[in-house]
C-alpha cells in the first residue's frame, strides 16, 4: 500500500523540482556551498587580507597597517617576475606535453582496445597514482643522476652521459610524469563517450582519418582535455617539492618563494604572491571559456 | 535581465561576500594580536619547581632528535608520551610554531630550533623564557652554551642548549684533487657544476666569512651583522658562485644522494652527511678550511602556548644529561653542550670524544661563527645592520 | 580512423607512454630490496629485512589506515559536494555561476602551504582540535573540484532530451537517476572519485598544517626520507600499496563495466 503512495510523493516532488528548477537548484548548491564559503573561502580571504598589511621588521609581528608596499615590491623586483614566468612558463609546457601524450593512450583505451585490454590498461594508468608521489619523484632521481640508470643504459649502448638532474628540464620530465594520469583520465572519458556513428557519419562524408580527427574527435575530446589541463597546470603551478628535489640552482618557483617567506616568517608577502596563481588561473579559465572548451557540447 | 547584468551581479554579490569575511578576518587579528603585547618581558613568573607531568608531549624536531633511543626510555620513567612532528628546514620549524596565531598554537610544546630561527621566535613571542635552574645538566654545559646570544636575550633564557656542530667543506677524495684547504674552492670557475650548498638565506654568512678573510677592506668583522653595502659585496660574490653550483640541496639527504650518484664532488655540509656517506662506502672527507666555518647549536625552545609545560622540563632536563647528550651527539656527529657526554661518547665509540671536540678547547669553538638570526642592531650601538628579513629576499634574489 | 596504420601507431604510442608510466615503478620496487639506505644505481646487494621492518613498524599501519580512512571520506564527501554543484551548475544559470566554478578550482590552483596555512588558522580560531576531521575537511577542499571537472565534463557531452525523455515517460526521478543519469555518469563519477582518492591519498603539504602530530602514510613518508636513514623501508611501503591499489582498482572497473544505455559495445 506505502509503495504506489509514495511512488506518487516522489513522483510529485519530482515533477515540483522540474517546474521550478530554482528549487532544485538552491538545494543541490547549498550544502557544497556553505562548506566550501565558511570553511574555505573564510579560511583563505583571512589570509589573503595579510597580503594588505606588512610585518615589523624587529617583532616578525604583522603590523595592521593598510599598505601595498607587498605588491609594488612584487611589480618592481625583477627576480619575482622571474620566478613566476618561470612557473607558468613550465607549467604550460607541462601541459602540453601531457596532453600530447595522454591523447593517443587516452585514444587507444577508448576506441581500439578490447574490453580485457582496456580494463588492463585502465589499472595501469591509475596504479602510479596511489603510489607516493614523493617516491615517484624520488625514482627519477636514481634514473636522472649523473651515475644513474639512464646514463647507465646509454652506457651501455654506446652514447655519452646526459646531465639531466638538477636541470629545469628533469623538473620538465618529473612533472610531466606525475600529473599525467590526471590528463589520461579525463581524455579518455571525454573520448568514450563519443558514439560511433559520429565516427562513421564523418568516414560516410568522405572524412579521411586526420579530417575527422581535426573535426570529430578533438573537438569532442576538448572537454576533457581541458579537464585534465586544468589538474596538470594547477598542480605544477602550486608545486614546491619538485623543484627542491630535481631543480637546479635556478628552479626557485612561486611555491617555494611562498613557502620561504611563510617560515620567515612574512605571512603578508608570502600572500600576496600567492595571488599570482590565483590571477593566472582566473585568466586560463575564461581563456578556455572562450575558446568555447566549455561549451563546446 | 541580461547576460551580462547577471554576470555584474554575480561578481558583485561574491565581492560584497568576500568583503564582509575580510572585515570579520581583520578584526579577529587584530584583537588577537593586542593581547599578545605582553610578550618577550618575563622571568619574573618562573616556575621554581617541575610540577606534575601532564602526560603528553608535543614536539617539533629536527627528524631524529628524539629518536627512540631516549625517547623510550623518557616516556616510561616520566609518563609524558611524546608525539613528534618533524621540521625540515629552519623555516618549517617557524612556521609550524607561528601556526594557530603563534606560540605553537598550543598545538606544540617545544622546538629544537637551530641559531638562524631562536632569536625570529624570541622576538616574535613565540617562546617563552625558562628557568635554567631547574635543568641539572645545564650547569656542566661548557661555559659558551650557558647564556648564548642565539638564546638568551637580557639575561633571559628561552631555551637549553643541546648540540652544535661546524658547518664543514665535504668533497670526493677521488674526484676533487687536489684536495681543497679554502673555501675559494666553491667559488671557483674550475669546479663550475660540481658544487652543492645548502638552500638556506643563512649560508651568506659563509660567504661573508670567506669575505672577510679574504677582502679584509670590506671590513667584516662578524659574519652576521652585516650592512649594506658588506651585504652588496657578499650577495655579488653568492651570485657568481649560483652558475657553479648543481644544485641547493634543501635535505641532507638530498646531498648524500646527490654525492653518492656523483652528481656533485664538493660542497657546504654537516658532520652528518660525511658520516653517512663513510659509512657507505663513499670517497668522502671533511674539512674545517682555513678561513674557519660557521656552526650551528641547537636549543630546545619553550612555546608560548606550551600545554605541558611540566613534561617539556622533564625534556630539557632529561635531554641534557650526558649519556643522553652522548647518544645523540653520535647520531648525528654533533658535539654535546654538556662536557660530561665525554665519558659515554667513548663508552659508546672509542676516542669518539675527542673525534668530535666535545672536550674541545675554547680555540675549536671560537674558530666556529655560530648562526644567529641577523637584527638591525649590530651590537656596537650601531643600528646599521641587514636584519633576517633583507637576508631572506637577498637569498631569493640569488637563488631565484 | 580505421586504418591499419593507425591502429599499429596508436598501439606502439600506448606500448611507450606505459613503460613511462611504470619504469619509475619498477625502479621503487627494486630499491624496496637495497640494503643501502641510499638510492644509487646499481644496486650492489639485496636484502629483505626493510619488508620485516615495515611490517613489524606500527607507525606503518596506523599512518596506512589513517591515510585510507581520511582518502575514503574525503572521497565519498567530494562525490556528493561535486557532484551536486556539477549539476547545479549544469542545470541552471544563476547569478554568481562562473564565479562558483572558479572558487572550486581554488584549492588546486594555490600552492598547498596557503590552503594549509589558512585552514590552521580557521580550524585555531574556531577552537576546533586537530583529528582525522579536520585533515579530510582540507582533503575535501581539493578533492571536490576533481569529481566537479567529471561530472561537468560528462553533463555537457549529455543531452538534456534524455533526461526529458525519462520524465515524460512518467519516470521520478530516482527512477531517472537510476537508468538514465547513473548509467551516463557512472564512468565519470569513478574517475573523478579515483582521482580525488589518489590526491587525498598523496597529499602531503596541506596535511602537514592540519593534522596536528597525526602522521598521515605521505607525512610518514616525508618523514622517513628527511631522516634519510631508513629510505627503503618507504620503497617497501609503496610496493604494499602499489599492490593493495589493485583492489580498489579492479572494483571500479567492475562498477562501471556493462553500464547499458549508450554503451558503444
Amino acid at each position: 500500500m506505502a509503495g504506489p503512495s509514495l511512488r506518487r510523493a516522489r513522483l510529485r516532488l519530482s515533477a515540483a523540482l522540474w517546474r521550478r528548477p530554482w528549487l532544485k537548484a538552491v538545494a543541490l548548491l547549498s550544502l557544497p556551498l556553505l562548506v566550501f564559503v565558511v570553511v574555505y573561502v573564510g579560511a583563505l580571504v583571512a589570509l589573503f587580507v595579510s597580503a594588505f598589511w606588512e610585518v615589523n621588521a624587529f617583532t616578525a609581528r604583522i603590523e595592521h597597517v593598510w599598505t601595498l608596499s607587498n605588491f609594488s615590491t612584487l611589480v618592481h623586483d625583477s627576480v619575482y617576475r622571474r620566478i613566476a614566468v618561470r612557473t607558468i612558463a613550465l607549467a604550460t609546457a607541462v601541459t602540453l606535453t601531457d596532453a600530447v601524450i595522454a591523447f593517443p593512450l587516452a585514444f587507444f583505451m577508448a576506441r581500439v582496445a578490447h574490453a580485457r585490454t582496456r580494463a588492463l590498461l585502465f589499472v595501469l594508468v591509475l596504479m602510479p597514482l596511489w603510489s607516493s608521489y614523493l617516491v615517484r619523484i624520488y625514482a627519477w632521481r636514481t634514473i636522472l643522476a649523473h651515475d644513474g640508470a639512464l646514463n647507465w643504459s646509454l652506457n651501455k649502448v654506446g652514447l655519452p652521459n646526459v646531465g639531466l638532474l638538477y636541470t629545469n628540464w628533469a623538473m620538465w620530465i618529473v612533472f610531466s610524469y606525475v600529473w599525467l594520469p590526471f590528463m589520461i583520465l579525463p581524455v579518455y572519458a571525454a573520448l568514450e563517450r563519443i558514439p560511433e556513428s559520429y565516427l562513421e557519419a564523418s568516414q560516410d562524408l568522405g572524412g579521411r582519418g586526420w579530417r575527422t580527427l581535426r573535426s570529430v574527435i578533438l573537438p569532442l575530446a576538448l572537454p576533457g582535455l581541458v579537464a585534465g589541463s586544468i589538474f596538470t597546470f594547477s598542480l605544477t603551478l602550486g608545486d614546491f617539492i619538485t623543484p627542491l628535489l630535481v631543480g637546479g640552482s635556478s628552479s626557485s618557483f612561486i611555491g617555494n618563494v611562498v613557502e620561504e617567506q611563510i617560515g620567515q616568517p612574512n605571512v603578508p608577502f608570502a600572500a600576496a604572491f600567492a595571488t599570482v596563481p590565483v590571477v593566472v588561473m582566473a585568466v586560463y579559465l575564461s581563456i578556455a571559456r572562450r575558446l568555447g572548451a566549455f561549451e563546446a557540447l | 535581465m541580461t547576460r551580462h547584468h547577471r554576470r555584474v551581479l554575480g561578481w558583485s554579490a561574491c565581492t560584497l561576500l568576500v568583503g564582509a569575511l575580510a572585515i570579520t578576518a581583520a578584526g579577529c587579528g587584530s584583537s588577537k594580536s593586542s593581547s599578545d603585547k605582553t610578550s618577550s618581558t618575563g622571568g619574573s613568573n618562573l616556575p621554581t619547581a617541575i610540577g606534575k607531568g601532564e602526560g603528553k608531549l608535543n614536539l617539533i624536531e629536527w627528524p631524529g632528535y628524539a629518536l627512540a633511543t631516549w625517547r623510550k626510555p623518557f616516556e616510561t620513567q616520566t609518563g609524558c608520551k611524546v608525539h613528534l612532528k618533524d621540521a625540515g628546514s629552519s623555516n618549517q620549524m617557524v612556521a609550524l610554531m607561528r601556526t594557530g596565531g603563534g606560540g605553537g598554537g598550543g598545538q606544540y610544546d617545544m622546538v629544537s630550533a637551530s641559531g638562524d630561527a631562536t632569536l625570529r621566535l624570541i622576538f616574535g613571542g613565540d617562546v617563552q623564557p625558562v628557568n635554567v635552574n631547574l635543568i641539572p645538566g645545564w650547569k656542566d654545559f661548557i661555559p659558551q652554551l650557558k647564556s648564548p646570544a642565539h638564546n638568551t636575550v637580557k639575561g633571559v633564557h628561552y631555551g637549553v642548549s643541546l648540540q652544535w656542530g661546524p658547518n664543514t667543506l665535504l668533497y670526493n677524495t677521488q674526484k676533487a684533487t687536489p684536495a681543497p684547504t679554502s673555501w675559494s674552492t666553491l667559488y671557483s670557475p674550475a669546479n663550475k657544476g660540481k658544487i652543492t650548498v645548502p638552500n638556506n638565506p643563512i649560508q651568506i654568512a659563509d660567504a661573508a666569512l670567506y669575505l672577510s678573510k679574504t677582502k679584509p677592506s670590506l671590513g667584516i668583522t662578524d659574519p652576521y651583522e652585516l650592512t649594506q653595502s658588506q651585504l652588496d659585496a657578499t650577495i655579488k660574490l653568492l651570485k657568481q658562485q649560483k652558475s657553479l653550483v648543481k644544485t641547493y640541496w634543501g635535505y641532507a639527504s638530498d646531498e648524500i644522494t646527490a654525492f653518492k650518484n656523483g652528481d656533485v664532488t664538493m660542497g657546504a655540509a654537516w658532520p652528518y652527511q660525511t658520516l653517512t656517506l663513510q659509512s657507505d662506502k663513499v670517497p668522502v672527507r671533511e674539512i674545517i678550511p682555513k678561513e674557519g666555518a660557521t656552526g650551528w647549536a641547537d636549543t630546545w625552545m619553550l612555546a608560548k602556548k606550551a600545554k605541558h609545560p611540566n613534561c617539556a622540563y622533564m625534556w630539557m632536563k632529561w635531554v641534557s644529561t650526558p649519556k643522553v647528550q652522548a647518544q645523540q651527539a653520535l647520531g648525528f656527529g654533533e658535539t654535546p653542550a654538556n662536557t660530561k657526554a665525554c665519558l659515554f661518547m667513548n663508552k659508546i665509540q672509542a676516542g669518539s670524544c675527542a673525534q668530535y671536540h666535545a672536550n674541545a678547547p675554547d680555540a675549536y669553538f671560537k674558530s666556529i661563527k655560530f648562526w644567529k638570526t641577523p637584527v638591525a642592531d649590530c651590537g656596537n650601538g650601531k643600528k646599521d645592520c641587514v636584519d633576517y628579513s633583507k637576508w631572506q629576499t637577498a637569498w631569493t634574489q640569488i637563488t631565484g | 580512423m580505421g586504418t591499419r596504420a593507425t591502429h599499429i601507431g596508436l598501439r606502439v604510442a600506448t606500448v611507450i607512454v606505459i613503460a613511462f608510466l611504470w619504469i619509475p615503478l619498477l625502479i621503487i620496487m627494486l630499491y624496496a630490496f637495497n640494503s643501502s639506505s641510499i638510492q644509487s644505481w646499481p644496486i650492489s646487494s639485496f636484502t629483505a629485512h626493510w619488508f620485516r621492518d615495515a611490517w613489524h613498524d606500527p607507525d606503518v599501519r596506523s599512518a596506512l589506515w589513517l591515510s585510507l580512512r581520511v582518502g575514503l571520506i574525503a572521497t565519498a564527501t567530494a562525490i556528493v559536494l561535486g557532484s551536486a554543484a556539477a549539476f547545479a551548475i549544469h542545470r541552471f544559470r544563476f547569478f554568481g555561476r562562473e564565479t562558483i566554478s572558479f572558487l572550486l578550482l581554488l584549492p588546486i590552483a594555490l600552492p598547498g602551504i596557503i590552503t594549509g596555512m589558512a585552514l590552521n588558522s580557521f580550524y585555531v580560531f574556531a577552537g576546533l582540535p586537530f583529528s582525522i576531521w579536520t585533515i579530510v575537511i582540507g582533503h575535501a577542499t581539493f578533492c571536490v573540484v576533481v569529481v566537479y571537472n567529471n561530472v561537468l565534463a560528462r553533463l555537457r557531452r549529455t543531452s538534456p532530451s534524455l533526461l526529458e525523455a525519462s520524465m515524460d515517460l512518467g519516470a521520478d526521478g530516482w527512477q531517472t537517476f537510476r537508468f538514465v543519469v547513473w548509467p551516463v555518469l557512472s564512468t565519470a563519477l569513478v574517475a573523478g572519485g579515483l582521482l580525488a582518492f589518489a590526491l587525498s591519498f598523496d597529499e602531503v603539504i596541506v596535511t602537514t598544517f592540519t593534522a596536528g602530530s597525526q602522521a598521515t602514510l605521505p607525512i610518514f613518508i616525508l618523514d622517513k626520507i628527511q631522516r634519510g636513514q631508513q629510505l627503503p623501508i618507504v620503497n617497501a611501503v609503496v610496493f604494499a600499496v602499489i599492490l593493495l591499489t589493485l583492489i580498489p582498482v579492479i572494483i571500479s572497473q567492475r562498477l562501471t563495466q556493462d553500464t547499458g544505455l549508450l554503451r558503444r559495445r
